[in-house]
């Protein structure tokens, strides 16, 4: 019993923790904080997966979000940030335009978490797998081996299609 | 008690912020991570139906590995984009870039 209540405990920290960095990525004025904050974000997400048992996962999402693509956006931020810090990261100008996106989100938001809060889903109390490494491994190579390969094409033409972008293209 | 609405709510509110960050954002590289949070938001759907729903299988955590492939190819992608805009208007301003505007 107090297991679960530490189990909820956690639960409340990581998610508040999680939602706090996401609102303060948003909210920022500097682009370098929200870059920071983002990074805080993704670590609170992957604390999530570690408690939903997808350890894998949360590692992948470790490596692949909080380590490789926060520091490609950290790069980006460098190379193109020319005005001073403080004013790189403003809402829109256009208060129409603000008013509307913060509109259509609380909209979503709030519409989205009141049906989920009121309806019965089903939820089965069983065991998690043991080794989801090896059924993940399983199943790439098994049922979504075509879905895998496509994969494996697709990062190839984006990084090759990054580096062509990024260096500019001769124009002959 | 913890339970999938939980979750699905915590997801629901993230996606919401980055809703909220796309729209409002006049920055390219902010609305490229708010687009970032959102994907987060569907990872997280994702782990925990597969967590609530069906725990002995892994397909949940599958789906989710092959959102994270795409998000990594989406962002390389963006990047570059927004890198080769800024030679040319010298801006991340989106309301600068306005030239398919009639």
């Amino acid at each position: 019993m107090s297991g679960m209540i530490i189990n909820d405990l956690v639960f409340v920290a990581v998610a508040g923790f999680t939602l706090l960095s996401a609102l303060g990525m948003v909210l920022s004025r500097n682009i370098v904080h929200s870059a920071l904050a983002l990074i805080l974000t993704f670590l609170g997400v992957a604390a999530l997966f570690f408690n939903l048992g997808a350890g894998f996962l949360g590692l992948v999402q470790i490596l692949v979000y909080a380590g490789a693509i926060s520091v490609l956006i950290i790069f980006a931020i460098m190379l193109v940030m020319h005005s001073e810090p403080a004013r790189t990261n403003l809402f829109n100008t256009s208060l129409g335009t603000h008013l509307a996106g913060a509109y259509i989100a609380a909209l979503l938001t709030l519409s989205l978490s009141l049906a989920i809060w009121f309806s019965e889903l089903p939820q089965i109390k069983g065991k998690t797998v043991e080794d989801a490494v090896g059924m993940l491994a399983q199943l790439f190579m098994g049922n979504y081996v075509i879905a895998f390969e496509a994969a494996a094409v697709l990062l190839l033409v984006s990084v090759v299609g990054a580096i062509i972008l990024a260096r500019g293209a001769k124009q002959s | 008690m913890i339970g999938l609405n939980h979750y699905l709510i915590l997801g629901t509110c993230l996606f919401g912020i980055g809703i909220y960050g796309v729209l409002s954002k006049r920055n390219a590289i902010a609305v490229l991570m708010s687009v970032e949070l959102m994907l987060n938001a569907a990872n997280i759907n994702f782990v925990a139906v597969n967590h609530f729903i069906r725990p002995d299988q892994a397909i949940g955590q599958l789906f989710a590995i092959f959102v994270i492939v795409v998000a990594a190819a989406e962002v390389a992608v963006g990047l570059a984009l927004i890198l080769s805009i800024y030679r040319h208007a010298s801006s991340t301003n989106l309301n600068d870039f306005n030239l398919m505007k009639w």
